[in-house]
């Protein structure tokens, strides 16, 4: 009695075993190991920062395509990237690091707000609402979008104004506050030598005279910097200058120049020809 | 008494201006007329600066497919051709017209007779709204003589009027009905014969016994027009819910009225197409009512387009000190003026003042299953559960949902116990969807 009950269920096991070996076999995934090893060496944020899904659409990515171009982790940085290039087979390019850097500078917040904001705590929705508190259309809304997108803990909220702070030495530069901002207020720029950065903080496109009555740090793209520039790094487009990092010799010459106060120089020290506004930029660190 | 079925809300009436006559607005001395009048692509100006026009000469051309003319609403010298910030503070392009005299064009027929007969044909009569620059003036200002071209395969059954007003506050077209009564049934007739139908419905919610007495005395002259009065229930304005209402017939998910053999237009609409075929006067004026509660007289003006909210403000002596908001359209679906030098556009219904106790939105609370938003909902959708999910970043789940059904009336806002801002979150999802699907186009 016991012999048939082992052979009936041993017989269906077997049978069952030898079924599952066989669709196993038909069915197989060949996976690239390289897959397995390069998410190993990833974050594993999922920050989205490479413009992928996540950090294994990205590991995915790379194997599928053989090299690394167009896609680097930004959130790793080099010290990943060399990583990566050392499972593919490949050579690691340096790169300099880069950070969030909000480009609009919290004049407005002086001023009295122009209407008050009562609904959902989002910037993407008032920005589809109406300009927001400040009246100006262009600058930060100051609701809080990129401190949720933050997955590092890089961007503190100004309890008063809610103007972001970005915490230079936790930003990877992986840009999600980037994507989330509605604005496109930041903009991700190289961090620079002792985090030393000279910028247009302002992105207003509106022409001069509209701009100034906005807000007193508007850049009014009058092109003063752009002739005093020695390195040709500063363009004036839609009334509104920028400054190119990778040509900028960080001279400083644009910030003495600027009649409005919206190029900056941070982490600088102190000079006496100095503008004021540079000390206040200081205070975050 | 008809109704549409499903939710709903009963907000306090608030009709104070029910019993102030249309009077007409002084004019300034300057307009501001936004080339984006209209719902779609803003016109092209045909007008350069220093030029002089007249009232109702054409200003600005339509040339996209969703567009309309602009004619303009007084006569002077054209100043300039610029961006101005409109209402919310964002700019757009206008043309500002400096007033001198009040010449009008010889074409139109300023007499008070009223004129009868239809001389036009059908196409003809389309064609002449489309010349007019008429746009629907219930809010949306989409442009009239769009939905009286009629795709190929689909039939229109029933002409209905939307004369609801069930936002509170407005009474615009209240007043229009008890003083315009003949002209809005002419203009019915005419759109009536665009169409080519006989049946056209007239939707009157009973709180305006006046309103129905008058328009069913003057109906029995014109066959085929019936006036329907409906109980009172908000949001029965929406065209669907007044579809539902006087026909009984379900616009299903994401199709148009005319899929079910409906074309709607405001009663507004109805008066501004009579003007236009009749007297051949273009769109550059509506009724607006300028009230409110802390507000010594509640006034429904006549008033041309291009006016800024600071000179009707003027006008009326002042705002109250206690004024925490101006809405522009009634309190449950018009939208905050920011700017007030803006000027009012053609679609301005109302100009709302709001006092500092009616303003102000109590603190938001957690949500606790009561599901008095899904009750409340006119399309049968579940308004917290968008909320959990679109919290949670899931749009794609919201929109599985029939998020983009949503008609954004504000009901389940309104009835929320725990005040959270259902629809704030479901209009930025909303947008956040379209924008994505735009992207994805693009690509």
């Amino acid at each position: 009695m016991i012999l048939a009950a082992v052979i009936v269920l041993g017989s269906i096991g077997a049978l069952f075993g030898l079924l599952l070996y066989v669709i196993a076999q038909k069915f197989k995934v060949i996976e690239d190991p390289k897959i397995d090893e390069i998410s190993e060496v990833l974050p594993g944020a999922n920050c989205g920062g490479c413009g992928k899904a996540g950090c294994r659409a990205l590991a995915e990515a790379i194997v599928k395509q053989g090299n690394t171009e167009g896609l680097k982790c930004p959130a790793g940085g080099n010290e990943v990237a060399a990583k990566i290039a050392k499972i593919m087979g490949l050579e690691a390019k340096e790169e300099e690091p880069v950070v969030a850097v909000i480009r609009c500078s919290i004049a407005c917040s002086a001023n009295e707000p122009k209407s008050h904001y009562q609904g959902m705590k989002s910037c993407a929705f008032a920005h589809s609402l109406y300009v927001g508190e400040s009246g100006c259309g262009y600058g930060c809304i100051g609701l809080g979008d990129c401190y949720n997108a933050c997955q590092f803990d890089a961007i503190t909220l100004d309890p008063k104004t809610g103007f972001p702070i970005v915490n230079d030495d936790k930003c990877v530069g992986c840009g999600a506050c980037v994507q989330a901002c509605p604005r496109k207020v930041i903009e991700l720029r190289n961090k620079g030598i002792k985090n030393r950065r000279v910028y247009v903080s302002c992105v207003n496109k509106e022409k001069g005279g509209v701009a100034r009555k906005t807000c007193s740090n508007a850049c009014i793209g009058c092109g003063k910097c752009a002739k005093a520039c020695p390195f040709d790094a500063i363009v004036i487009e839609n009334n509104l200058a920028y400054i190119d990092y990778k040509k900028c010799k960080m001279c400083r010459k644009c910030v003495a120049e600027c009649p409005t106060g919206a190029i900056v120089a941070v982490n600088f020290p102190p000079k006496p020809q100095a503008q004021p506004t540079d000390t206040n930029e200081n205070n975050d660190k | 008494m008809k109704t549409f079925p499903l939710g709903g809300i009963h907000p306090e009436e608030n009709k104070l201006s029910t019993a102030a006559t249309i009077e007409e607005f002084p004019l300034p001395k300057q307009v501001t007329i936004f080339l984006n009048q209209h719902l779609g692509a803003p016109a092209t100006p045909v007008v350069e600066k220093g030029e002089k026009v007249k009232i109702g000469q054409l200003i600005a051309k339509a040339e996209a497919f969703v567009c309309a003319n602009i004619h303009s609403p007084v006569s002077g010298s054209v100043n300039k051709i610029d961006s101005v910030k409109d209402m919310f503070g964002i700019y757009k392009n206008a043309i500002i017209i400096d007033v001198e005299g009040d010449e009008w064009v010889d074409t139109v027929d300023l007499t008070p007779t009223i004129v009868k007969d239809i001389k036009l044909s059908k196409t003809e009569i389309i064609d002449k709204i489309k010349e007019m620059g008429v746009v629907g003036l219930g809010g949306a200002t989409f442009p009239t003589h769009i939905k009286y071209m009629i795709p190929e395969g689909k039939k229109a059954e029933y002409l209905i009027i939307n004369a609801v007003e069930c936002e509170p506050y407005l009474t615009s077209d209240h007043r229009v009905m008890l003083e315009h009564t003949e002209e809005i049934m002419i203009g019915v007739s005419i759109l009536r014969k665009a169409l080519g139908v006989e049946k056209a419905y007239i939707g009157i919610e009973n709180n305006k016994p006046e309103c129905i007495a008058a328009m069913t005395n003057m109906a029995t002259q014109y066959a085929g027009i019936v006036v329907e009065p409906l109980k009172v229930k908000y949001p029965q304005g929406a065209e669907k819910q007044l579809i539902k209402a006087i026909t009984g017939r379900n616009v299903p998910s994401g199709k148009l009225p005319i899929d079910v053999g409906c074309v709607v237009n405001n009663v507004g609409t109805a008066l501004a197409v009579y003007d236009a075929v009749q007297k051949n006067k273009p769109l550059i004026e509506n009724i607006m009512t300028v009230t409110g509660k802390a507000l010594a007289q509640q006034h429904n003006y006549k008033i041309r387009i291009g006016i800024s909210y600071n000179d009707i403000i003027e006008h009326i002596g002042g705002l109250p000190d206690d004024t925490a908001k101006i809405i522009s359209g009634g309190p449950m679906m018009g939208k905050a003026i920011v700017n007030l030098e803006a000027p009012t556009t053609k679609g301005a219904s109302s100009m709302l003042v709001i006092t500092e106790k009616e303003a102000i939105r109590a603190e938001e609370k957690e949500c606790i299953r009561c599901g008095k938003c899904m009750e409340a909902c006119p399309m049968g959708l579940e308004p917290y559960l968008f909320s959990a999910l679109i919290n949670n970043g899931n749009i794609q789940d919201a929109i599985g949902e029939k998020l983009m059904d949503c008609i954004e009336c504000g009901c389940c806002m309104f009835t929320c116990p725990a005040n959270k801002p259902l629809l704030d979150e479901i209009r930025f999802a909303k947008n956040k969807f379209r924008q994505t699907m735009m992207q994805q186009q693009k690509k």
